[in-house]
């Protein structure tokens, strides 16, 4: 496109379309930072702790960069005009993750808990790394998901359903959300089935989404909807409130309703779904709360952490002493910090390095750490909504905001609970926290958003010549 | 290790995170992409390349908002098919290019054997004032009578013809 204007100063200006530039330089740069970072705390932690450089720097670097460099070169040669940002921030935020594990290993008050979980979490990050590559490369085109709208609803079923199964069924302090798997370890399929959801919202509401926002009445300001078209959101919110129930995991049931009120609200615009949506899960969480002894517990570790902390203390079962000292440990790390390698964090003893990480980030790099940590899961977040803004077919917008949004509900549920802003769930801080189910599907999670920023960013091909450009008729004087 | 070591390295190490997440945001800055608009014509302006340079990097959508919120109290606010297959069409003018023709992914698709697939599109200037501009159509568009050979503003009210189907802006 290319035309000529006239404004009033008598200037002429073309206005043509930029070719995008594909970025990945930049890329490549910010992963370089994003290794250096990490293992810049490493070699933090080691002279903290042991007076010096950790034995395990090099290969630890190597690895890291190693992870990086894979994924670069997979987005280089599959996702050419992928988002520059999601990797390097992904990518730091594993490695400082990496970090700070290792140096809760490093805490001989910690180490008959989880010996040697840095490793393992080195290997899930390969795990994760190695399913974002597969995802670039055999997911050519997100909009082949679209085909696959009922299955993965199915697919999301059955992997919420499988901790309640008995032979698989792994329940762990109260919350039932992991699966044994013979030989492998446990796994928490309820990350996995937040992809598959997503793509179910996505497929769903796109075909849905005018009969929701347009067929409604005005009353009050509001747009209420139809009954019949209500069905689908009572559906999932009977859904959500089921998993509260019986695998009694507040943070799981949050993320799924709150993800559908998202996309819902992106695919109709109507502000009254939100306003029902905060309604219902208000409605069922107090409902829930009101019967269920382990969520009660978490509203009382919330409402009165020093009562809680006390009760523990007196050896009296069922009480936590963890959201006391979290509190505890983001208050003694000040604006700076102590350091890293440097707090008393470890002393929340079990969780430290998975429900309660932010912890040791908050009291070791303080409130300046803990603020650049949230900006880089905002930084994510952000450019997901970015890609949903730049993709150019409905279902694709609606799979990066869903995918965006659940990442940040995530983020919000786990940090909220920890600082004490809403009642604590078991849930982790994405690529962070210890566990590898969390770190594998949050990677590939950032694989299908690169997918759907490389569709949206690369430049649109030459306009076809027209088919019917003869076809016009010309008006001829008669 | 000395206490002044780690106190440096601590201090170190977050302005490293805070220089990460400065260069991060950086790059989201170079990154908006829109169109390009170049500056010609002047003299005055060809010999200033930078300033043409920095025009670049603004993004057509803000120019697009502070033209429309210029607008005066005379401005259209919607555009209306007054005759012709889409006959009572309306679109509002919301500061964006609408563009007429067949071709299907025209803002107002024209269902008109007279008119070319990209037949005219009608924008604002930089004033909020509405320029419609013929794309080299084969049986031209016409304004009030006259066939139109530059981008032309747009009177209120004036017929504006593309084959059989005449569209006019109105308040």
């Amino acid at each position: 496109m290319s035309s000529t204007t006239n404004s009033p100063t008598h200037h002429t200006s073309t206005i043509g379309s930029i070719g995008t530039p594909s970025r990945r330089n930049t890329e490549l740069a910010l992963l370089v930072f994003a290794v250096v970072i990490p293992v810049f705390a490493y070699a933090n932690v080691g002279l903290a702790i042991n007076d010096e450089l950790p034995a395990g720097l090099l290969s630890y670097g190597l690895g890291l960069g190693l992870l990086a460099g894979v994924g670069h070169l997979a987005v280089r040669k599959f996702a050419p005009y992928a988002d520059p940002l999601l990797l390097p921030l992904a990518t730091l935020l594993n490695g400082l993750g990496l970090v700070v594990i290792w140096r809760l290993d490093q805490s001989k008050r910690l180490s008959a808990n989880y010996p040697d979980a840095a490793p393992r979490q080195l290997l899930y990050s390969a795990l994760g790394v190695a399913l974002l590559v597969a995802v670039l490369i055999f997911l050519k085109d997100h909009r082949v998901l679209q085909r696959y709208t009922y299955i993965s609803m199915a697919g999301a079923m059955l992997l919420l359903v499988l901790p309640l199964i008995p032979g698989i069924s792994a329940p762990t302090y109260g919350a039932k959300i992991w699966i044994k798997i013979p030989g492998l370890g446990t796994l928490q399929p309820g990350e996995f089935a937040k992809i598959a959801l997503a793509v179910f919202f996505a497929g769903y509401l796109m075909v849905k989404r005018d009969a929701l926002a347009l067929a409604s009445r005005r009353f009050m300001g509001l747009y209420l909807p139809r009954g019949r078209d209500l069905g689908p959101i009572l559906v999932v919110w009977v859904l959500s409130i089921l998993i509260l129930v019986f695998e009694t995991d507040l943070g799981t049931s949050l993320l799924f309703f709150g993800m559908f009120i998202i996309m819902l609200y992106v695919a109709t615009e109507r502000t009254s779904w939100i306003v029902f949506g905060l309604l219902m899960s208000a409605a069922g969480a107090v409902g829930v709360a009101s019967f269920e002894p382990h969520v009660q517990q978490r509203v009382q570790a919330w409402l009165d952490p020093m009562n809680e902390y006390l009760l523990s203390r007196k050896g009296i079962y069922g009480h936590t002493e963890q959201s006391m000292q979290a509190l505890w440990a983001f208050g003694s790390g000040g604006t700076l910090g102590t350091g890293l390698g440097q707090g008393n964090s470890d002393l929340i003893g079990f969780a430290a390095n998975s429900d309660f990480i932010l912890a040791t980030f908050g009291e070791e790099l303080g409130l300046a750490g803990v603020m650049a940590i949230l900006l880089l899961y905002g930084l994510i977040v952000e450019r997901g909504i970015r890609t949903s803004l730049a993709a150019r077919d409905p279902f694709g917008k609606l799979l990066a905001v869903g995918l965006s949004g659940a990442f940040a509900l995530q983020v919000f549920v786990v940090a909220g609970g920890v600082m004490g802003l809403i009642p604590l769930t078991g849930m982790t801080l994405p690529f962070v926290a210890y566990g590898g189910s969390s770190v594998i599907a949050n990677w590939a999670l950032i694989g299908i958003l690169l997918r759907i920023s490389d569709t949206a960013r690369r430049p649109a091909p030459a306009p076809a010549p027209n088919p019917d450009a003869e076809m016009t008729q010309v008006v001829r004087p008669s | 290790m000395s206490e002044l070591t780690l106190t440096v390295m601590r201090l170190g190490f977050l302005a490293v995170l805070w220089l990460f997440v400065i260069v991060a945001v950086q790059v989201i800055r170079s990154d908006l992409f829109g169109t390009r608009v170049t500056q010609r014509g002047s003299r005055r302006e060809a010999a200033r390349p930078q300033q043409a340079q920095r025009q670049q990097q603004a993004p057509p959508q803000q120019r697009q908002q502070s033209a429309g919120g210029r607008r005066g109290r005379n401005a259209p606010t919607k555009l209306v098919v007054s005759e012709g297959t889409l006959t009572g069409t309306t679109v509002a003018l919301q500061g964006q290019t609408i563009t007429l023709g067949r071709a299907h992914d025209s803002t107002i698709v024209l269902d008109d054997d007279y008119a070319s697939s990209r037949h005219a599109r009608i924008y604002p200037d930089r004033d909020g004032q509405w320029i419609v501009e013929d794309l080299g159509s084969t049986n031209g568009t016409y304004l009030d009578r006259s066939r139109l050979t530059t981008p032309t503003p747009i009177p209120l009210g004036a017929p504006i013809r593309i084959g059989k189907t005449v569209i006019e802006l109105r308040k």
